[in-house]
């Protein structure tokens, strides 16, 4: 029940957003109507849950975002010197990460944030760990990504 | 004054972000194989796209439009990565392996490049 209230606040706050109609009724009424009939459609595809709305989420993943920008800034850093490169030094390798998140919400922000970090991709997803990609030596960095990952099970739930 | 300042703000973030959407675009050329190039691709994805936003954000101040622009920027952020993996997870699936993979970290001394 306060995954669909959560979820119909949410995207009636979007609809405020992206229409910029705050005083006209009968848009407003319109508004309200099409984000209960959208609640009303994910409720009876049953897709109303911590997923959809991921309220389990601790506000760090604010700061996570804002971490993982600075992380991906340097990654692009680095890959841009080795394209840039004359000779280019690619030590392609696959490499496997464990991935100790609890919930299902944290191992796809996990594996996520490892493919948008460039340098390294997440691969393939196995039962408690990945298969992740790399491009260099540099982007292989065994411990960085263990840190990254204790970083989303920090943020990952509230229980 | 403040306008002057956005504007340089805003001509930074589209120097860098084109900067580094002319670098990815060199990366998907010059480098050897698929899974290198997705590499390449990444940086379009991320620094690029997310530089460009940047600066379209500072040239629009604070209005409903910087808002839609932090959207796309947030949808961007989540969809690129999901779009990638399904790529990558399909050729490796398909038993597509990288070109001179590096198997043990023994090896790197004796290997060296592999360009």
């Amino acid at each position: 029940m306060i995954h669909a209230v959560s979820m119909g606040l949410g995207l009636f706050g979007l609809w405020l957003l992206l229409s910029g109609f705050l005083d006209n009724t009968l848009l407003l009424g319109l508004g309200v109507f099409s984000c209960v009939i959208c609640v009303y459609i994910a409720a009876r595809m049953e897709v109303v849950d911590h997923e959809a709305v991921p309220l389990q989420l601790k506000f760090g993943v604010i700061g996570y975002l804002l971490w993982l920008s600075a992380e991906i800034g340097k990654a692009n850093w680095a890959v841009t010197k080795v394209i840039l490169s004359p000779r280019m030094r690619l030590q392609q390798r696959m490499i496997t990460v464990p991935a100790g998140q609890q919930t299902d919400v944290g191992r796809v922000t996990f594996a996520n944030s490892i493919t948008l970090t460039p340098g390294t991709i997440t691969v393939e997803t196995q039962h408690n760990s990945f298969v992740v990609h790399a491009l260099t030596d540099d982007a292989a960095d065994f411990d960085a990504l263990n840190d990254m990952g204790a970083r989303v099970s920090a943020v990952e739930s509230r229980t | 004054m403040i306008d002057l300042a956005l504007d340089i703000a805003s001509w930074i973030s589209f120097a860098l972000g084109g900067f580094f959407l002319i670098v990815g675009a060199i990366g998907m050329i010059r480098l050897p194989d698929f899974w290198s190039r997705l590499h390449g691709a990444g940086v379009i994805d991320t620094a690029g796209a997310e530089l460009i936003l940047l600066g379209m954000i500072f040239q629009a101040g604070l209005t409903q439009v910087t808002i839609k622009l932090i959207l796309i920027g947030l949808f961007v952020f989540l969809t690129s990565p999901t779009g990638t993996h399904a790529v990558a997870n399909a050729a490796f699936v398909a038993g597509l392996r990288p070109l001179g993979e590096v198997k043990k970290r023994d090896e790197d001394k004796k290997k060296g490049a592999t360009s």
